[in-house]
């Protein structure tokens, strides 16, 4: 299978990261942060969806390129692997 | 009242998008019957362990465990400790290297190869039954929940419908989704939206008990604010009078560890099936290892809330009288008797005629417990990670979905087509079968999902008599798996004295505070039990022995297969593969043993 789940998992993730945290930005010091006792949770919560997106997308870019320079995997026919 | 503006609406949009993307960058990989049902055997491990338990980790997981938790508290907890991980230990340890190495493409067809032809149809045919209509109770309960939270009241409002499409609209959209993910991307779609959602719950729920907690005081605090036995996960437990369920230490170890929790994570396979998928027998055992680590510490996630829920103050009408300049200003806040009637943040359940709070034989407010964990949402979350908390909730009931429709087609085609309908077919031929029984599937949910709405009982109904057929299964898988003498007319005819079993204590015990029905007693009432849960218990352990029993006599009578036709099947027979080339941290053993020092700990720290 070629499609490395993380990638596009981490580029979701970074997107909503960003979207929160920019969210969370603009509307700082806003009313609507009393239901969550006064924390801007969409500015914090952003930024550790945002890193947890990059990791995510990083590792799985980096996966790639592993694999890219590695000779193709055998297929396995065996009952047991390697 | 819910409020949702467009950062909301953009992060729900942003998964869908996702969601059919990945379907749709998968199609070009689906070339055999192979790829679609089986994700080509190819899979990383992790990537399986976080399906594994994705798929088990639907609405009524998420919704459920929250609601037992304002229920009963802590000793919800024991749907892990007990239920999951020894039985996820158990199948990955001892039961995953005859299904992975069987070359079983279901666990319906292990039972063929195992057993016999009529064995495997029983099995077959009950499955396939049973996963289209939990994945249409899915769908009921999600299109309730979004009538429930108002999500769409909006945007309906704004486009001018009126709102009796609500229910339609969250059917239709959510069934179209997931319809178009597994038709082009097969089991390997649904396995990586399960992984999406599975981090897609955490991003949602974390941040709501980490506020949550803050806001009671922390642990302390929360422990203060709710009854003791609450907090406890082990305390009372010895006597059914003396803890929140009403269950003693016998039905619940045996009960719920030994046969509800092991017949569902060994023989079901919708979780199975991602475990089946990963690329080599070593990665396939750790599968459920894997999964069983972030199960351990999902009771943090998904039945917490329930409890703060619970120990939050319940909002009442006030009325603040303040003087400015003289003038005296009534300030009243008015709280509906559904709000007020409730404890914490979990309403009661309002009468729809008298628009009064139903109340129990007691004379208390009865609670509708199922909306502790969505109010929570409502309560903590400003607009905005609002929308990734909704996002999350609906992440969970489709990939629940997923999962029963992924394991339908794969049956389906698999061991009632191609074994009964149409033999010989080409592989594209089966590919072509299983992406239609996909839409087959979809449109018999759909069916059910509105069949909930006419019958009220439809759905106990249901689940009673999944619970008839499940109950027996373990035991058979563990006789076929570690009892070579054990026969396939023994396996047929265990299954049923099983479900008979199962149907009679049903037909024979009643709850205590229940009316002899739907929930028991309707031949006659023998035996009452403290709570359902308990009479759950017992119905499987019955249920459970019969069939172990009626498989073991049945057995003896009938002639055995010859070994040499068991080799790889059972577990006597099965020469230990060879592992001397990994070192001994590697091997799946280690996991588990690290596992279970976990999960030992955790139970500890509940206490």
């Amino acid at each position: 299978m070629s499609l490395d789940l993380r990638i596009p998992m981490g580029m979701m993730f970074t997107l909503v990261g960003v979207i929160l945290a920019a969210f969370g930005l603009a509307t700082k010091g806003s009313p609507i942060y009393a239901s969550s006792l006064g924390i801007n949770v969409n500015l914090w919560w952003g930024l550790v969806l945002l890193a947890f997106g990059l990791t995510m997308y990083l590792l799985g870019r980096r996966g790639q390129k592993k694999l890219a320079s590695l000779p193709p995997e055998p297929v396995e026919e065996g009952r047991r692997g390697h | 009242m819910l409020n949702l503006t467009s950062v909301d609406w953009l992060i729900m949009l942003l998964y869908f998008v996702f969601v059919l993307g990945i379907g749709f960058a998968l199609k070009r990989y689906m070339k055999t019957s192979k790829d679609f049902f089986q994700a080509g055997r190819a899979l990383p491990a992790w990537i399986c362990g976080l399906a594994f338990i994705s798929a088990n980790l639907g609405a009524q997981e998420v919704i459920g465990m929250g609601a037992s938790g304002a229920k009963y508290g802590l000793e919800t907890a024991h749907f892990y400790g007990i239920g999951a991980i020894p039985a996820m230990i158990f199948v990955g340890i001892f039961m995953m290297p005859f299904y992975y190495g069987s070359k079983a493409r279901s666990v319906p067809e292990f039972l063929r190869m195992r057993f016999d032809e009529k064995t495997r149809a029983l099995n077959a045919c009950s499955f396939a039954v049973m996963t289209v209509f939990s994945s249409g109770i899915s769908m009921y309960a999600m299109a309730r929940l979004i009538q429930a939270l108002h999500v769409f009241d909006g945007l309906f409002r704004a486009l001018g419908w009126a709102p009796e499409g609500i229910f339609t609209f969250s059917i239709c959209l959510s069934a179209l989704i997931v319809l178009l993910y597994i038709f082009l991307g097969g089991l390997t779609s649904a396995i990586y939206n399960e992984v999406l959602q599975f981090f897609l719950i955490i991003a949602g729920f974390l941040p709501l008990v980490l506020i949550g907690l803050r806001n009671v005081g922390g642990w302390s605090g929360l422990k203060a604010s709710v009854p003791m036995a609450y907090m406890h996960e082990w305390k009372g437990v010895a006597h059914a009078s003396t803890n929140p369920m009403g269950i003693e230490i016998i039905g619940l170890g045996m009960g719920l560890g030994f046969v509800l929790g092991s017949g569902y994570w060994c023989t079901d396979f919708l979780v199975i099936q991602t475990a089946m998928a990963s690329k080599n027998m070593e990665s396939a055992r750790r599968v459920p290892l894997i999964a069983a680590v972030p199960k351990m510490l999902f009771p943090f996630l998904v039945i917490l809330p329930g409890i703060i829920a619970i120990g939050l103050p319940t909002p009442h009408t006030t009325t603040v009288v303040t003087t400015v300049n003289g003038a005296i200003i009534h300030n009243t806040t008015v709280v509906s008797e559904q709000v007020s009637e409730g404890r914490g943040l979990v309403p009661a359940k309002i009468n729809p005629v008298t628009g009064k709070a139903m109340l129990t034989a007691s004379g208390q407010p009865l609670l509708d417990y199922d909306m502790a964990t969505p109010n929570m949402l409502l309560h903590f979350f400003p607009t905005g990670i609002l929308g990734l908390g909704l996002t999350a909730l609906l992440a969970s009931f489709m990939s629940g979905m997923a999962g029963n429709v992924t394991a339908f087609n794969t049956v389906f085609t698999y061991d009632l087509y191609q074994s009964y309908i149409h033999k010989n077919g080409s592989d594209r031929h089966y590919m072509t079968v299983g992406r239609w029984a996909t839409v087959g599937g979809i449109l018999l949910s759909i069916a059910t999902a509105y069949a909930a709405i006419n019958f009220n009982n439809i759905m106990d109904t249901l689940q009673l008599v999944f619970s008839f057929v499940n109950a027996p299964l373990f035991a058979t898988f563990l006789l076929g798996m570690f009892w070579k003498r054990a026969t396939g007319h023994a396996a047929f005819s265990g299954l049923i004295a099983g479900t008979a079993t199962a149907m009679l204590h049903h037909g024979l015990t009643l709850p205590i505070e229940a009316r002899p029905g739907i929930h028991g007693g309707w031949i006659a009432v023998l035996h009452h039990y403290p709570s359902d849960m308990a009479m759950n218990f017992w119905t499987a352990i019955f249920a459970f022995s019969a069939n172990f029993i009626v498989t073991v006599v049945v057995s003896y009578c009938t002639k055995a297969r010859p070994e040499s036709e068991l080799v790889g099947l059972v577990h006597s027979l099965t020469p230990k593969p060879e592992r001397s080339h990994i070192a001994w941290w590697k091997r799946p053993e280690a996991l588990a043993v690290a596992v279970l020092l976990g999960a030992v700990a955790v139970n500890i720290f509940f206490y």
